[in-house]
C-alpha cells in the first residue's frame, strides 16, 4: 500500500520533470498592416487574397501564406530575419507596383520588433462615396467607381453586384440576396445607383434567424480579374 | 592417438571451416529475388508487371467512393464525409501528383526488359510495350492535373558526388506531353496483341482509346484556352497555343477512326429486353463484354475484391448495416433527355397543386434509359427487392398537407387523425442528416453488382472498373469530328451511342452543337471520372462551379446547357399521399429539396486548373516553375 503511493508519487514526478520546455520560443513578432492604394485599404472577399513572404537562408525554402481579410487587413507572427514579400500574379483586384529596391514586384522588408506597413498596389477601380441607406422594403446604394488603371492594362467592368447577408462578412459566396448590374449598363462610372429588395424573412441555416440588422456591401466583377473588388461593409437596421 | 585425432580434426577446421572471403558475401538471399533471376523468368517478369498494373492512378474509382461526391454528381451519405458540400473552395493541392518514384520503376523496367536476352523477342516486346503503355497512362494523368512536368524517360541514378543538380529537369511543355503520349500510342500500337477479349493487360484497343482521349483533351486545351487567358504560363508549362488544335482534333478523330473501323469492339447490347437493365450490364457483366477497352479487374476469393456494392448498397436489400453513400443529385438526373430529345426537369407540379403519380417510378417514365442504368431511381429494383424510397406521409390537415416523416429507416409512426402503426418514412430513406439513407431520393446504379454476397464485407464483388471502353471511343469521335466542322459525321456516332440508351430518334447535323456534346459526355459517362477533367480542358469548370448558390429554380432551368450552373446538390423527394376519400389517396408527388448539409457552393478558382506542386518539390528543383494563379 505504502509502496504503490511512492510509485505514484514518483511517476507524477517523472512526468512533471521528464521533458524539457521546448527549446525554440514561439515567433513573437507581429507583422501587420494593409493593402492599400494612396493609403486608402481595399476591401476584398474572404478568403480570396493571399500573399507570400519568403526568408532566405534557410535550407529548404517555403513560402509563409498571408491572408488578407475582408477589409483589406493582414497580420502575421513572424520571427525576426529579413524577407521577401511577393504578391503572386492573379492574387486581388489589383496589380503590384514596381519597388525601386529590387526593381521588380518584389518588395524586400526587414523585421525586427513588431511592424506595422501597408503595402501599396494598384487597383483597377476604386469605389467612392458609397452610401447605403434603407427606405421601406429595399436598400438602395450610390456610389461612384473611379477607374485607376487607365493604360493598357485597363480593364473593363464586367457586372457590379449589391449584396445584403445577415452576418458582417458579405461577400460572392455570402450573402443571402443580391441584385446585379452589368457593366455595360452603366452609364455614368461617377454616378453608380443599385437597390435589393430586403425579403420579409432574412433566415437561413447558420444564421440567427429573424434579426432586426442586415449587412451591405458592394461587389465589382472586373472582365478577366478573377477577385472581386469590393465596397466597405455597411450595417443598415432593418 | 587422441592427440593426433584432435592435431588432424583441428587441421581439417582450419582447411575447411571457412570460407574463402569473396564467397562469404554471395550468399543468394532466400527471401527476395534478384534482378538478375527475374529477368530470365517470363512469369516472375508478369509479376513484376501485375503490381506496375496495381498502381495505375485514377482520381475517382470505384474503391475510393467519397471522390465521386466533390463536383456536385452525388451527395455523400456519410456524416464524416459531408464536409465535401461543406467547403467552398477547392485547395490548390487537390488531385496533385507527382509520382516519379512510379515513373522511376517504369523506367527501370523498360531499361531492364530491353535488356533482357533470356526471354523471347515476342514476349519481351509485349512486356516493353504495356511498360511504355503505363508510363505514357502515367504522364497523361500528370498532365491532366499538374499541366506539363519532366519528361524522364530513362531512369535516373544519383552518383553521390554531393551535387544533383544535374538530375534537376525543368517542366516540359503541355504540349509535349501530350505529344509524348501520342506518339508512344503510335509505337507502340504494333508491339501489343489486338485481342478484344484481353481486357484487363494493354492491347492495341486502349493504345488507340488512349491516343484518341489525349489528343482530344490537347485539342481542346488549345481551343477552349482562350476562355481562361489567365491560366498560362509564359514557358508553356500550362497552356497549349491555339493553332495546334487542328492538329490535335484530327489526330483524335483517326485514331478513333482507327479503333472503330477496325470492328472489334461494340457497344454492349445483350439485354435488350430491357435498356436500363443493359446499360447497367454493360459494367458489371464480364463474360464477352464486347464494349470494355480496358479495365481493373477483380476477383472473388483471389483477395482482390473491391466494395462498391456495400458501399452503395440500398438498405432494403443490404447484406451489412451500410450502404446508400453515393447518392446521385436531382442535378445529374434531371440531364437524361425526354425519349423526343429534349431538356425537361422532373414534372412535380402543375400550376400550385401537385402532379399526383400512381407509382413511384411513373415520374421518371419516358425517358433515356441511361437514367435508370445509372441512377436506382424510386420505384426500381436492386436484387430482385423493390426500393422503398420515399421521404413521408402527406396527409390532408385542415386544407392543407402537412408532412410526417421518420427518423430511422422504415420508422413506425402515426399519421395524426389516420391509422397507427404505419410505416412512414422508406427503408432507403431520403431521411435529411441520416447517414446511409438515399439523402437525394436516389442511390448510385453504374457498377453495382447485383450478384448474392456482393453486399457482404466477408465476400465483396469482383465487377471491374472500366477505364477505357466503346461508347466513350464513339463520343470522342464525335467530339473530334464536330470540332473539325464534320457535324454530320459526329451526329452518327452520337446517334450510336444514343440509340443503345433508347434514343431512337436520330440527331441531325444541325443538332450538333458544342452544349450537345458537353451534354452527352455528361450522361453517358457520369461516374466514371470524367467530370472533372472534361470541365477542365473545355475551360467550362470556373463557370461551373463559380462559388454562387443556387436556388430550386435555378437547379431545374437551363438543362442541357454546358456551362449550367453546378454549384449545390438538390435532391428529389417522394412523398405518399394519405388522403382518404380523395382520388388522391396513396398515390406519390414529389419535392425538389436541398439537404441541410449543402451549405457552400462549391467554386472552382483559376488557380485549380493545375494543381500545385507541393513546396518540398519545388524546393529540391529550383527549375521548375509554379503553376498559376495560386
Amino acid at each position: 500500500m505504502f509502496r504503490r503511493k511512492y510509485i505514484t508519487g514518483l511517476l507524477i514526478a517523472m512526468t512533471a520533470f521528464a521533458c524539457k520546455k521546448d527549446n525554440y520560443d514561439e515567433p513573437k513578432t507581429t507583422f501587420q498592416g494593409s493593402i492599400t492604394y494612396q493609403g486608402e485599404p481595399i476591401n476584398v472577399a474572404s478568403l480570396a487574397v493571399n500573399f507570400e513572404l519568403w526568408e532566405p537562408g534557410w535550407g529548404k525554402s517555403g513560402a509563409i501564406a498571408v491572408q488578407v481579410l475582408e477589409d483589406g487587413s493582414f497580420s502575421s507572427l513572424l520571427f525576426n530575419g529579413n524577407y521577401k514579400l511577393i504578391i503572386p500574379a492573379g492574387q486581388g483586384p489589383f496589380r503590384s507596383i514596381i519597388n525601386n529596391a529590387t526593381n521588380s514586384d518584389t518588395i524586400p522588408l526587414t523585421i525586427s520588433g513588431s511592424t506595422t506597413m501597408n503595402i501599396e498596389v494598384m487597383p483597377y477601380y476604386m469605389i467612392r462615396n458609397q452610401q447605403i441607406t434603407k427606405s421601406g422594403n429595399t436598400a438602395a446604394a450610390t456610389f461612384k467607381l473611379e477607374q485607376i488603371i487607365t493604360d493598357a492594362n485597363a480593364r473593363s467592368i464586367e457586372n457590379v453586384y449589391f449584396y445584403l447577408n445577415q452576418t458582417a462578412i458579405v461577400d460572392q459566396s455570402n450573402y443571402k440576396v443580391r441584385t446585379a448590374l452589368s457593366g455595360s449598363s452603366i452609364t455614368d462610372l461617377n454616378n453608380v445607383s443599385m437597390s435589393v429588395d430586403i425579403p420579409s424573412s432574412m433566415s437561413s441555416v447558420g444564421t440567427t434567424g429573424d434579426q432586426n440588422y442586415a449587412f451591405a456591401r458592394i461587389g465589382v466583377k472586373i472582365a478577366g480579374v478573377e477577385d472581386l473588388l469590393y465596397s466597405e461593409v455597411v450595417k443598415i437596421n432593418l | 592417438m587422441r592427440k593426433y585425432l584432435l592435431v588432424i580434426s583441428a587441421a581439417l577446421v582450419f582447411v575447411f571451416g571457412c570460407k574463402k572471403d569473396a564467397d562469404f558475401l554471395k550468399t543468394d538471399p532466400s527471401n527476395i529475388l534478384t534482378d538478375e533471376a527475374v529477368w530470365k523468368s517470363e512469369s516472375l517478369v508478369l509479376s513484376v508487371l501485375a503490381d506496375l498494373y496495381n498502381r495505375y492512378v485514377d482520381q475517382q474509382t470505384i474503391t475510393n467512393w467519397a471522390e465521386f461526391t466533390n463536383f456536385d454528381e452525388a451527395f455523400p451519405s456519410q456524416a464524416s464525409e459531408y464536409w465535401r458540400v461543406q467547403q467552398i473552395d477547392y485547395p490548390y493541392d487537390w488531385w496533385n501528383l507527382w509520382d516519379y518514384g512510379q515513373m522511376r520503376d517504369l523506367n527501370l523496367f523498360i531499361q531492364k526488359c530491353s535488356e533482357a536476352t533470356a526471354l523471347s523477342e515476342d514476349v519481351r516486346n509485349r512486356f516493353l510495350g504495356e511498360a511504355r503503355f503505363l508510363r505514357a497512362a502515367l504522364y497523361f494523368e500528370e498532365v491532366k492535373r499538374m499541366g506539363g512536368v519532366p519528361l524522364i524517360t530513362e531512369p535516373m541514378t544519383y552518383n553521390f558526388s554531393g551535387d544533383p543538380t544535374y538530375l534537376q529537369h525543368a517542366r516540359a511543355k503541355e504540349s509535349e506531353i501530350y505529344d509524348f503520349v501520342i506518339a508512344e500510342m503510335d509505337t507502340i500500337k504494333t508491339m501489343l496483341p489486338d485481342n478484344p477479349a484481353t481486357q484487363s493487360r494493354a492491347t492495341k484497343g486502349v493504345a488507340l482509346a488512349m491516343q484518341a482521349r489525349a489528343a482530344l483533351y490537347a485539342a481542346s486545351i488549345a481551343k477552349y484556352g482562350v476562355n481562361t487567358p489567365a491560366v498560362f504560363t509564359a514557358g508553356g508549362e500550362v497552356g497549349i497555343p491555339a493553332d495546334k488544335a487542328e492538329g490535335y482534333y484530327q489526330k483524335a478523330l483517326a485514331a478513333a477512326q482507327e479503333l472503330i473501323n477496325g470492328g472489334k469492339y461494340s457497344l454492349y447490347q445483350k439485354k435488350t429486353e430491357d435498356l436500363q437493365d443493359n446499360f447497367a450490364a454493360a459494367f458489371y457483366d464480364k463474360a464477352n463484354n464486347p464494349e470494355v477497352i480496358f479495365a481493373q479487374d477483380f476477383k472473388l476469393k483471389s483477395g482482390k475484391v473491391q466494395g462498391w456494392t456495400i458501399t452503395n448498397q440500398p438498405w432494403s436489400s443490404a447484406e451489412e448495416q451500410q450502404g446508400g453513400r453515393v447518392n446521385p443529385s436531382l442535378n445529374l438526373a434531371e440531364q437524361f433527355e425526354k425519349l423526343d430529345n429534349t431538356y425537361a426537369p422532373f414534372a412535380t407540379n402543375a400550376g400550385s397543386d401537385y402532379i399526383y403519380y400512381d407509382n413511384p417510378g411513373d415520374i421518371f417514365a419516358g425517358r433515356d434509359a441511361r437514367l435508370g442504368g445509372t441512377i436506382m431511381l424510386p420505384g426500381s429494383k436492386f436484387k430482385g427487392k423493390n426500393l422503398d424510397l420515399w421521404a413521408g406521409i402527406m396527409y390532408w390537415n385542415n386544407g392543407a398537407y402537412s408532412i410526417i416523416s421518420g427518423d430511422t429507416y422504415g420508422e413506425i409512426g402515426n399519421i395524426p387523425g389516420g391509422p397507427s402503426g404505419v410505416q412512414v418514412v422508406g427503408t432507403d430513406g431520403p431521411i435529411d442528416g441520416k447517414e446511409y439513407s438515399a439523402q437525394t431520393g436516389f442511390l448510385v446504379r453504374k457498377f453495382m453488382d447485383p450478384a448474392v454476397g456482393s453486399g457482404q464485407l466477408g465476400t465483396q464483388s469482383e465487377v471491374w472498373w472500366v477505364r477505357y471502353r466503346y461508347a466513350e471511343v464513339l463520343l470522342n469521335a464525335a467530339e473530334a469530328a464536330f470540332e473539325l466542322n464534320q457535324p454530320a459525321v459526329a451526329a452518327g456516332y452520337m446517334n450510336t451511342v444514343r440509340a443503345r440508351a433508347g434514343l431512337t430518334t436520330p440527331l441531325t447535323a444541325s443538332d450538333i452543337t458544342f452544349d450537345r456534346i458537353v451534354h452527352e459526355r455528361k450522361v453517358e459517362l457520369a461516374f466514371e471520372g470524367h467530370e472533372l477533367f472534361d470541365n477542365k480542358r473545355w475551360r467550362l469548370a470556373h463557370k461551373v462551379w463559380n462559388g454562387e448558390s443556387q436556388s430550386a429554380s435555378d437547379v431545374i432551368s437551363n438543362i442541357g446547357k454546358a456551362d449550367k450552373v453546378n454549384t449545390q446538390i438538390y435532391g428529389l423527394w417522394a412523398y405518399k399521399i394519405y388522403n382518404p376519400g380523395s382520388a388522391n389517396n396513396g398515390k406519390y408527388v414529389y419535392k425538389v429539396v436541398k439537404s441541410a448539409n449543402v451549405t457552400a457552393a462549391h467554386r472552382f478558382n483559376l488557380g485549380n486548373y493545375y494543381s500545385s506542386i507541393n513546396a518540398d518539390i519545388l524546393s529540391n528543383n529550383p527549375k521548375l516553375v509554379k503553376n498559376p494563379n495560386q
